[in-house]
């Protein structure tokens, strides 16, 4: 089980007081009744699904019931860092690499 | 390829079992084939036996990063089944049971399909009226499945609890007696050496890297862990890891990839006649011929790529499964594992071209595509020998994400193993 850090409650609660959200910063189009179908298919249907860092939305559904978001890597599932709704999309493309080579020696957090 | 027959068994019986041979050939890769499949896993794999038995194409390398049927394919429970609601699923998974049903002898391969009945448990209103729904779409389409009420559920298998003090109560349940079991390994292993008879490459340890395009592009090839190798179509069918591969053409999938587990007990006597699925419990259960339980558990909450997921998962699988068969409590656990398992926003799979000249890709079988084995290799052999559709797969295309043609399974059924 996951060990996650809520960002409101400042502190680490187990996975089960959480949901997952999906992927994060997707952004629903303004102008959404005018969009072309393709683009409404990219906003709805389609995903990045990354292997390695991957942002997504968590919600703290069995604490302070707030939506936030993560970056988390997929490979050995260790979160990078979570951060606030609306705050911007953090740069972590160092953190994964250590991670990686981290999880290479075997002792990845999980 | 030796043929395997009751009197080879007697001959190699006398002289020491010397004469068997290997079951597939693992040569070197040659610098340009016909037809690329990326993946070896059962669906891979029976692409590429059919492109050589029904079209000729032998021309063929099946690249697999790890070993053959490493992937989902050797991880899954195996749950056979084509009781599906929607016209598009019955007809590709009922071509698949049809096919399953004479695979062995087909494949000269003992696949050990097992027509064992799967039956699905209602526990309240709601399932009741969805299973019966079901029971009804499946007949017009031609697809058995019957309703039991919850006596007649027991006497098909007994060790059922149907006491109406359980924790879930089963209000009845829908029953497909065509369903069952196969040996999962040996699905993988009697296509991979089907193929290779043919001619077949079958290459492991050789992980794609790249998708190289002409200018105009294209598919010319991919690159490798192993170097170059060129290519005139590619196939790409990397269950979990699909997004990662088609990435690699610039194209973008509506997938998202989720650990999947499952787990065994330790072998017992035969005690469970019949494969037994809960959705609303979530948990599902049949006995191998070796004697363990086989449980499959749910997806985890998050995507990953670990091929691990939380125990707190397999945990509430146990739960249901001791209030649904009393007689398990005292079971151990001997093993568990995951796979990564590629789900679409319907829960149908694709199988398609793509918007890249000679590409084409099968994926999305997300937790329920062993079943569908060789249907969709069947079809995605003829869709990319003719660079068009089986009329069987026309719908399961990418754009029906575009157009809004889905293949709500996900809807009718919320889960689909
Ligand atoms: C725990 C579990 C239980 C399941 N239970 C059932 C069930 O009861 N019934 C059912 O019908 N289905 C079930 N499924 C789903 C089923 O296993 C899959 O849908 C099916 O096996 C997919 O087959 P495949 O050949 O497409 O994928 P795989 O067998 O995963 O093959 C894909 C292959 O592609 C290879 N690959 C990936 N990337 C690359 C690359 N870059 N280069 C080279 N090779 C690559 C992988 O190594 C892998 O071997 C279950 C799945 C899991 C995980
Ligand atoms: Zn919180």
């Amino acid at each position: 089980m996951l060990l996650i850090h809520c960002p409101y409650c400042e502190e680490k609660r187990p996975e089960l007081e959480f949901r997952h959200a999906g992927e994060a910063h997707v952004a629903r189009p303004a102008d959404i009744a005018n969009i072309s179908d393709a683009e409404f298919a990219h906003y709805f249907f389609y995903r990045d699904n990354p292997k390695g860092v991957a942002y997504e939305r968590w919600r703290h559904i069995h604490g302070c019931g707030r939506f936030f978001n993560a970056a988390r890597d997929t490979i050995s599932d260790k979160f990078l860092t979570t951060y606030k709704a609306g705050e911007p999309k953090p740069e972590l493309v160092e953190a994964a690499n250590e991670n990686k080579a981290e999880a290479q020696k075997g002792n990845s957090a999980k | 390829m030796r043929k395997y027959s009751g009197f080879a068994v007697a001959r190699e019986a006398m002289r020491g079992h010397k004469g068997w041979g290997q079951q597939w050939a693992s040569p070197e890769p040659r610098k340009e084939y016909d037809v690329i499949i990326i993946g070896a896993g059962g669906h891979g794999l029976a692409t590429a036996y059919y492109l050589a038995k029904e079209h000729g194409i032998t021309n063929v390398a099946v690249l697999e990063k790890g070993w053959l049927g490493g992937g989902n394919t050797g991880r899954n429970t195996t749950i056979i089944r084509s009781n599906y609601l929607y016209d598009e699923s019955a007809g590709l998974y009922d071509h698949a049971v049809k096919l399953w049903e004479n695979l062995s002898q087909d494949l000269n391969y003992n696949v050990m399909y097992s027509a064992r009945g799967v039956m699905m448990l209602a526990h309240n209103v709601h399932d009741v009226q969805v299973f019966k729904r079901h029971i009804h779409a499946n007949r017009l389409n031609g697809v058995d499945n019957e309703w039991l009420t919850p006596e007649q559920a027991k006497e098909y298998c007994p060790p059922l609890n149907i006491s109406a003090s359980a924790r879930s109560p089963v209000m009845g349940a829908a029953l497909q007696r065509r369903g069952g079991t196969a040996r999962h390994d040996a699905v993988a292993w009697g296509y991979a050496r089907g193929a290779s008879d043919r001619g077949v490459h079958i290459i492991q340890n050789c992980e794609v890297t790249g998708i190289r395009r002409s200018g105009n592009g294209q598919v010319t090839g991919v690159e490798t862990s192993r170097g170059f190798i060129g290519a005139k179509k590619v196939g790409v069918v990397a269950a979990g890891n699909t997004s990662v591969v088609m990435q690699m053409a610039d194209v973008r999938m509506p997938l998202e990839s989720f650990p999947l587990q499952a787990l065994v007990s330790e072998p017992v006597k035969p005690c469970f006649p019949c494969v037994v699925m809960s959705n609303t419990v979530h948990a599902y259960i049949s006995q191998s011929d070796k004697g363990e339980l086989v449980i499959g558990a749910g997806t985890d909450q998050y995507t990953s790529y670990s091929q691990t997921g939380g125990l707190h998962i397999i945990q509430h699988t146990l739960d249901a499964i001791c209030e649904m068969f009393p007689i398990f409590t005292r079971m151990r656990m001997l093993r568990s594992w995951g796979g990564i398992v590629d789900v679409t926003p319907d829960r149908s799979p694709i199988i398609a071209k793509t918007p890249v000249s000679g590409l084409y890709v099968n994926c999305g079988w997300g937790t329920g595509g062993f079943k569908a084995t060789p249907g969709s290799g069947h079809v995605f052999a003829h869709t990319i020998a003719n660079d068009n559709p089986h009329p069987i797969n026309a719908g399961y295309t990418m754009e029906r994400f575009t157009t809004g043609r889905l293949i709500d399974e996900a809807a009718a059924a919320a889960v689909a193993h």
